[in-house]
């Protein structure tokens, strides 16, 4: 299956602050792919670009083998469910499917009211009127009759509460095996994305620290103890992503093709938010470290 | 995306339409009601009859006070305020209330490129706008053009921009201003208030300074016109002319008073009969002068011209400045 984003040397920025920097990545399709970094590490912005909202400063990104937004064909090719799930709060819930029956082609009329039936939405309701998860149900529903190739999410959960939360990822889980959808979202809560990824992409300050199909990081990536090593002693193929030394004792957290096999090693699996809070961490500054709060609370 | 535009413009198309039917019952309650005054004092066909200084004399005594005239002036002072608020309440919040509430998001991924989206919106709501004060313009003109036979003065800053087809004009650049003041400040409130600050001074600069070059002005020398002829005597007995040209309804930009030998008259002493009291006798003293005058002015037939002329410019700069949001919502809008 062909790439749904591929980006190379990426960049976007605002006067002086790159939001987004040398950003080059390759996402293949068929996946649900999870976009990981603390707030402010550029996931809005790459996601912005990806579907046309942005321009790049820098570098190219092509969608689906397209130029972003390139024109009405491409824009119905891709869903968008913005951050916050914007709505029209005039208009009703009816009326934002009519919106999205005028504004696709491809509009899937029989999709979207089953799913506001399923929801139990009432469709004579203004928009301003529903909960939060109501609200990010509608616009998901929006995006999903669209019937596009690509879906792609920013932090569609954050502003929810666990509840909603769990209902959300469930209906788009759903509508993904249904229809064969490739996924992108983001997030800056690990939890939520490791029930529904199995791509990742931890993007942090500006820049894309490792990509990858969940379960080949989880295999690759290691959390070992031992007794304290010289940095340079150890083996050729092993990444440190962090290392933390006592007197006597080293704790690191690697990435290895292959198995570790001297003795001395205490090997123990990572957990997806370990493996994350890793690259956070890694290279920490106090900017990072405040990111990593945020990430932990 | 029509349906969309209009959806999301319904309410204040309503706002609108009532407006608008308001207007045309009280309008047209005043202008009947003047059409009345207009005919019992005889002025329709008063040539025929013989003169009509007599019946507009009578006109213009029976309108003193109507409240149908009160009407008419105040749609008349309305009207140089409606397009400014089409630009305020229409234009500036189009863009700048979705750039605000995030909505442009929903809207520009859809299966709709943003230039068509903002071209649909632009089209429909400008539309709306001329349309709407074109109307009330229409209503204003035709329902108080017997006031026009009065009041000569259809040049004069005021009523030229508060008549004819000028409004829907001004209207045109005052929504597309407000749109674009919306696209560039992202914000409701301060691109209603730039939009309304704009449009004020561009309005006023035209007026008092732009209009008058719209075309070349007529300059005509002969006798000095002793109509309405304004006159100052000093203490020292000397003569001080204001001529006032003495064309019908023309927008007169000066006059000249000459002496007889073609130089510049600026004052001269005063002819005996001028100090005595006797105003007639004054004029005829004056008269033996033989003073001359040059008058520049735009004469009243070119009234319309000026209308088309000023309606068209501010067409034009509207189109201009349409072209350019769409240029820049899909090239530079970040």
């Amino acid at each position: 299956m062909t790439a749904v984003l591929q980006a190379a040397g990426l960049g976007k920025r605002y006067r002086r602050q790159w939001a987004l920097a040398d950003c080059t990545l390759e996402v293949p399709g068929g996946y649900v792919t999870g976009l990981v970094g603390p707030n402010g590490a550029g996931k809005t912005t790459l996601l912005h670009l990806a579907v046309g909202l942005l321009e790049p400063t820098a570098g190219t990104i092509t969608v689906l083998g397209g130029a972003a937004a390139a024109g009405p064909a491409q824009l119905a090719r891709v869903g968008f469910v913005a951050q916050d799930t914007p709505v029209y709060v005039h208009l009703s819930v009816a009326e934002h499917l009519r919106l999205g029956a005028r504004l696709n082609p491809g509009w899937d009329a029989a999709l979207a009211s089953a799913r506001i039936d399923q929801l139990g939405l009432d469709p004579a309701k203004r928009a301003g009127k529903l909960s939060g998860g109501q609200r990010a149900q509608l616009a998901l529903t929006l995006a999903l009759a669209k019937r596009p190739e690509l879906l792609i999410l920013d932090e569609p959960v954050a502003s929810l509460d666990p509840l909603a939360r769990r209902e959300f990822l469930q209906h788009l889980m759903e509508a993904t095996a249904e229809h064969g959808l490739s996924v992108v979202l983001s997030s800056h809560v690990v939890a939520d994305l490791e029930r529904v990824c199995d791509y990742l992409v931890v993007l942090t300050g500006a820049h894309v620290q490792v990509t990858g199909e969940t379960e080949d990081l989880l295999a690759q990536h290691h959390l070992v103890t031992g007794p304290r090593r010289d940095p340079a002693a150890l083996p050729g193929d092993w990444q440190v992503i962090t290392a933390s030394h006592t007197d006597r004792q080293s704790t690191l957290v690697i990435r290895t093709a292959g198995p570790v096999l001297d003795p001395a090693w205490t090997v123990s699996p990572l957990s997806l938010e370990d493996l994350v809070l890793a690259y956070l961490s890694q290279a920490a500054s106090p900017a990072r470290d405040r990111a990593l709060l945020r990430l932990g609370a | 995306m029509l349906w969309l535009s209009w959806r999301q413009f319904r309410a204040q198309a309503l706002v609108g339409a009532a407006v608008l039917a308001v207007a045309a019952v009280a309008l047209g309650l005043a202008g009947a009601s003047l059409a009345h005054l207009y005919a019992v004092a005889g002025v329709p066909g008063c040539q025929a009859a013989g003169g009509c200084a007599r019946a507009l004399r009578l006109f213009s005594a029976s309108t003193d006070g109507a409240a149908s005239v009160h009407v008419l002036e105040l749609a008349a002072t309305a009207m140089s305020v409606v397009p400014g608020l089409v630009g305020v309440f229409w234009g500036a919040p189009l863009v700048a209330r979705e750039l605000e509430t995030g909505t442009h998001r929903l809207a520009w991924t859809q299966s709709v490129t943003r230039a068509r989206w903002l071209a649909v919106k632009l089209v429909l709501v400008g539309l709306a706008g001329v349309v709407l004060t074109g109307l009330l313009s229409l209503m204003v003109t035709a329902w108080s053009s017997p006031l026009n036979q009065l009041n000569l003065d259809r040049f004069a800053y005021g009523p030229f921009g508060e008549q004819g087809i000028v409004p829907a004009g001004y209207a045109a650049f005052g929504f597309v201003l407000g749109v674009t003041a919306g696209l560039l400040i992202r914000r409701t409130l301060p691109a209603m208030a730039a939009t309304l600050l704009v449009f004020t001074a561009i309005r006023m600069g035209f007026t008092y300074g732009a209009r008058r070059l719209l075309m070349a002005p007529l300059r005509v020398t002969g006798p000095l016109n002793l109509q309405n002829l304004g006159l100052a005597i000093s203490n020292h007995h000397k003569l001080t002319l204001y001529a006032s040209g003495g064309h019908r309804g023309a927008w007169i930009y000066s006059v000249q008073v000459l002496t007889p030998a073609g130089r510049p008259y600026v004052s001269g002493p005063a002819p005996r009969s001028c100090t005595g009291g006797d105003f007639r006798t004054c004029l005829q003293a004056i008269s033996q002068l033989h003073l001359r005058q040059i008058v520049t002015f735009q004469p009243a037939s070119r009234f319309w011209a000026f209308q088309w002329y000023e309606t068209g410019l501010f067409i034009l700069a509207a189109v201009a400045l349409a072209a350019a949001c769409v240029w820049w919502i899909r090239r530079r809008m970040n």
